[in-house]
């Protein structure tokens, strides 16, 4: 059954590193991630690559396969022509550490700055009482597994480090976006500084993260352009324009 | 290759958890609202510790499906699924306090699924008597843990306010692994290990260690685990001088993928069946009737009109047998397959395209629908899915004092969640492992930041300190050895073949040997490659871990001559309530585990008393149901 796949996998590290082909072993039904460890066990014992639930659950083997960013235990082999030739490269927007390994710590350094959730002050444990059609707005961006696909896709960083500083990127768009629509988060002006402090205003609506998503999260439609849509509202309000003024008025 | 020597980093933290997961987090969670500084160790990044695999729920008898639920029914429940093994104390804190857990995780922001009335809605699952587990769609774990991660971004966002750096109180260390427990003195001390990226080493120096490493399900061949599952903790544990109490007690989850071969064991949530799955063979036959044992029979339903009409009428109907508790239903699928009724790639099927339309099992079981379409081409709201036992989750663990969560013999060593064992007994219930890992992380957190408070430094001489480097170093200075890969898929081989779902002691006299043997070669295992993210380096790690749990599983089993629960002797196929009054403890003496025999802490008369006797008649002997309890 087993046939043989030409795999072409980028080796290095920061300082050095190329593309290198292999001849390996595939089998039916193989996800990319199977060949990949399947090189692992027989040929490169030191090949770095990230993986956990191999389910589509965790979001850890984010990788490029033929220049497209997926996860490879969700990428059958299949999907592609039997003389295809399938490269496999690290994830272009993060520096690469070893092989398929990339330096993710941006995401965790963006998540710690995104203001936690805000319970009411008043409210017990056990008490909270919400309706389903409520919660599912902001369970859909829950749904996201951290694979950073959507980090790395999107051109707003993908080739400009030097915006990652005032960009937080899709995955913390739909984090704002989800406490922004929780039912009971009390923390207000969450739009606003998605725009002011977290470069929600860079995304130009290319919805490339949404393509990338692997749980099919409408990140543009369903969080970015709510959220954009309201800043504008905000921003360009009369009436809160008038009363910002009187506020300005009544500082100075 | 030889490689570098780095200079040693170095770090003094009040507590150290080890892992990252739901039981770790809330540990951490727990130690830093004492006012503790805390270090988390995760393998991997974090936020993808094999919690976000959990899918059903987390059981607590909040009575928001039925309000005849309570602690009772839930405590009663959980012994009845550990056929009476479990220790009492365990399950009764596990059944008063989930509740109070899974509220207290809506304050910090998760969306569990609600009821009509807005509260969180409760559903079916294998051995509960009333719709139970709290649940998102079939994402539950990943729900638990995103909620913890983001708990505890919000604890370092206060720590940033009020001492001007997120990590000052409250740090993660991810991609590191630990290779050792320290102690000093015969106190805990602090816990070696190396970053996985740049392989350089790394001394915490803390006077308490809570363990919550998770599984073991990786020393098998067909495990639902992910790679992380390689029982570190357990062997930790038994290194540092603990004990592992119950290491006979494996759960196959009766439903993995068994197609293709590379998603083979992958887990399909049990909330397939609570929702209305069943199960056929290849004749078309609902076989499940036939495998209800007879400590159950009054509780399923023994005919399928029966069994269709639970689903609208639970008080009047019992329930469908599909519903048995896993060890149940795995060897009964185990048990068709092998008579040849099973599948061409060795399965049965799971059916709930019959049941349910299409558009709420994929709003229901969302993950499952995408799971199977992605990964086998198969739509589960049309076909039937291909399913068969898989290593879940090992019910044998760490031996802890209840109440702090205390390792049994070790001073400031604490575990919990899968790596602690005693609360599950021979059988863990679907939905009980999210509320354990809830209620024991936080009670670790509290035991040891009790014992910090009394014991509050700790130091690492440098004699201990080069021991645990020279450890690591060992196997790039080897040379002619077998690579690690190698040998774990042998140890895979034997797990599978010999210590698998059903047993005997020929085969399990055979499994000692073969692992000790492999142990043998494991300890002159070289590494090619250098340090910096080397798998084959790590794995080299992982796998005496891995070896230390097989040889407890297979000495813990060919000891306990009866079937109970995840533990199955074809050699001796009864239940026998004397062997219910004993646990079996193993330790490591240097060279090789040990496993004696202790006897199991007897109920209380309260908890006694929660029974009928009939019941307890079929797990117990007459002497003990005379005596009625304890005090």
């Amino acid at each position: 059954m087993a046939r043989k796949l030409n795999l072409r996998i980028w080796r290095g590290d920061a300082t050095d590193g190329g593309l290198k082909d292999v001849q390996v072993d595939v089998n039916e039904g193989e996800v990319v991630l199977d060949v990949i460890h399947r090189v692992q066990a027989t040929q490169m014992g030191d090949l770095a690559v990230r993986w956990n639930c191999k389910a589509g659950k965790c979001g850890s083997c984010s990788m490029e396969i033929n220049g497209k960013p997926r996860l490879a235990c969700m990428t059958q082999v299949a999907s592609f022509g039997e003389d295809e030739t399938i490269t496999v490269t690290p994830l272009r927007a993060f520096p690469v550490i070893k092989d398929l390994v990339t330096d993710v710590s941006f995401n965790y350094k963006k998540a710690m700055e995104i203001p936690a959730y805000e319970p009411p002050k008043e409210l017990q444990p056990g008490e909270a009482r919400m309706q389903q059609v409520d919660v599912e707005r902001s369970q859909e961006f829950r749904k996201c597994i951290e694979c950073f696909l959507c980090q790395n896709t999107c051109h707003v960083i993908r080739d400009h480090e030097e915006n990652k500083k005032s960009f937080a990127g899709p995955r913390f768009f739909i984090r704002i976006a989800e406490l922004d629509m929780h039912p009971l988060d009390m923390l207000k002006n969450r739009k606003r500084t998605a725009q002011e402090e977290h470069g929600l205003g860079m995304c130009n609506i290319t919805k490339c993260c949404t393509e990338v998503c692997p749980e099919h999260i409408k990140i543009t439609d369903n969080a970015i352009i709510p959220m954009k849509e309201r800043v504008v509202d905000i921003k360009y309000d009369p009436a809160r324009m008038f009363a910002g003024l009187l506020k300005r008025e009544k500082r100075n | 290759m030889t490689t570098e020597k780095i200079a040693l980093e170095r770090h003094k933290y009040d507590v150290l958890v080890i892992g990252a997961g739901g039981a770790g987090l809330r540990a951490a969670v727990e130690a830093r609202e004492s006012g503790l500084r805390v270090a988390i160790i995760c393998k991997s990044l974090f936020g993808k510790a094999h919690t976000v695999m959990a899918e059903g729920g987390a059981a607590a008898s909040m009575g928001n499906a039925n309000s005849n639920d309570n602690w009772m029914v839930h405590f009663r429940d959980t012994m009845r699924g550990g056929k009476f093994l479990n220790h009492f104390r365990m399950a009764e804190l596990h059944a008063k306090e989930s509740p109070d857990r899974i509220w207290e995780l809506e304050m910090w922001g998760a969306l569990f699924d609600r009821t009509k009335e807005g509260k969180i809605s409760q559903r079916n699952f294998g051995g509960h008597e009333y719709p139970r587990l709290a649940h998102v769609g079939d994402r539950t774990g990943l729900e638990l843990i995103r909620t913890m991660q983001q708990k505890i971004v919000a604890l370092q966002q206060a720590d940033k306010r009020e001492h001007g750096d997120y990590e000052s109180h409250i740090k993660v260390f991810a991609e590191l692994t630990i290779t050792e427990i320290l102690k000093e003195n015969g106190n805990i001390a602090g816990a070696y290990g190396y970053w996985r990226e740049s392989g350089s080493e790394v001394l915490f120096e803390a006077p308490a260690v809570i363990i919550a490493t998770g599984g073991v399900g990786k020393t098998f061949k067909i495990t639902s685990n992910s790679w992380e599952g390689t029982g570190d903790g357990h062997a930790l544990a038994l290194k540092a001088g603990a004990n592992l109490v119950d290491m006979e007690f494996l759960q196959f989850h009766p439903t993995g993928m068994v197609w293709p071969p590379s998603v083979r064991g992958i887990l399909v949530t049990e909330s397939v069946r609570g929702e209305g799955g069943i199960l056929t063979n290849i004749n078309g036959e609902r076989f499940m009737f036939k495998y209800i044992p007879d400590v159950f029979k009054d509780k399923y339903a023994d005919n399928e009109a029966e069994a269709d009409r639970w689903y609208e009428d639970q008080d009047n109907n019992r329930r469908p047998p599909e519903l048995l508790p896993r060890d149940e239903v795995a060897r009964a699928i185990n048990t068709e397959v092998k008579a040849g009724r099973g599948t061409e790639h060795g399965g049965v099927f799971l059916d709930v395209s019959k049941r349910i339309s299409a558009e709420i099992i994929k709003k229901r079981l969302p993950s499952m629908w995408h799971q199977f379409y992605e990964l086998a081409g198969v739509d589960i709201t049309k076909e039937a899915m291909e399913v068969g036992p898989t290593c879940h989750y090992v019910m044998g663990g760490v031996e802890v004092e209840p109440d702090t969560a205390a390792a049994v013999g070790v001073p400031g060593l604490f575990a919990a969640g899968e790596v602690a064992g005693g609360m599950h007994g021979s059988n863990r219930l679907g939905g009980n492992s999210l509320s354990d890992l809830l209620v024991f992380g936080r009670r670790a957190g509290m035991g040891a930041a009790a014992y910090v408070k009394q014991n509050s430094s700790a130091s690492v001489s440098d004699a201990t300190v080069a021991a645990a480097a020279a450890r690591i170093e060992a196997p790039f200075a080897r040379t002619g050895g077998e690579n690690s890969y190698s040998l774990h898929a042998e140890l895979q081989e034997v797990t599978h073949n010999l210590v698998g779902i059903i047993r005997t002691g020929a085969e399990l006299k055979e499994a000692i040997e073969k692992i000790a043997e492999i142990r043998k070669r494991s300890a002159n295992v070289v590494v090619s490659g250098g340090r910096k993210f080397n798998p084959g380096f790590h794995l080299a790690f992982d796998l005496d871990n891995m070896l230390l749990v097989a040889e407890s599983t297979a000495k813990s089993a060919i000891a306990r001559e009866e079937s109970r629960g995840g533990h199955t002797r074809d050699d001796f196929p009864g239940m026998n309530s004397t062997w219910r009054q004993s646990n079996h403890i193993a330790s490591f003496d240097g060279n090789q585990v040990n496993v004696r025999k202790q006897s199991l802490p007897f109920m209380p008369k309260e908890l006694f008393d929660l029974f009928e006797v009939d019941e307890l008649k079929k797990y117990m002997t007459p002497e003990e149901i005379a005596k009625g309890g304890t005090n």
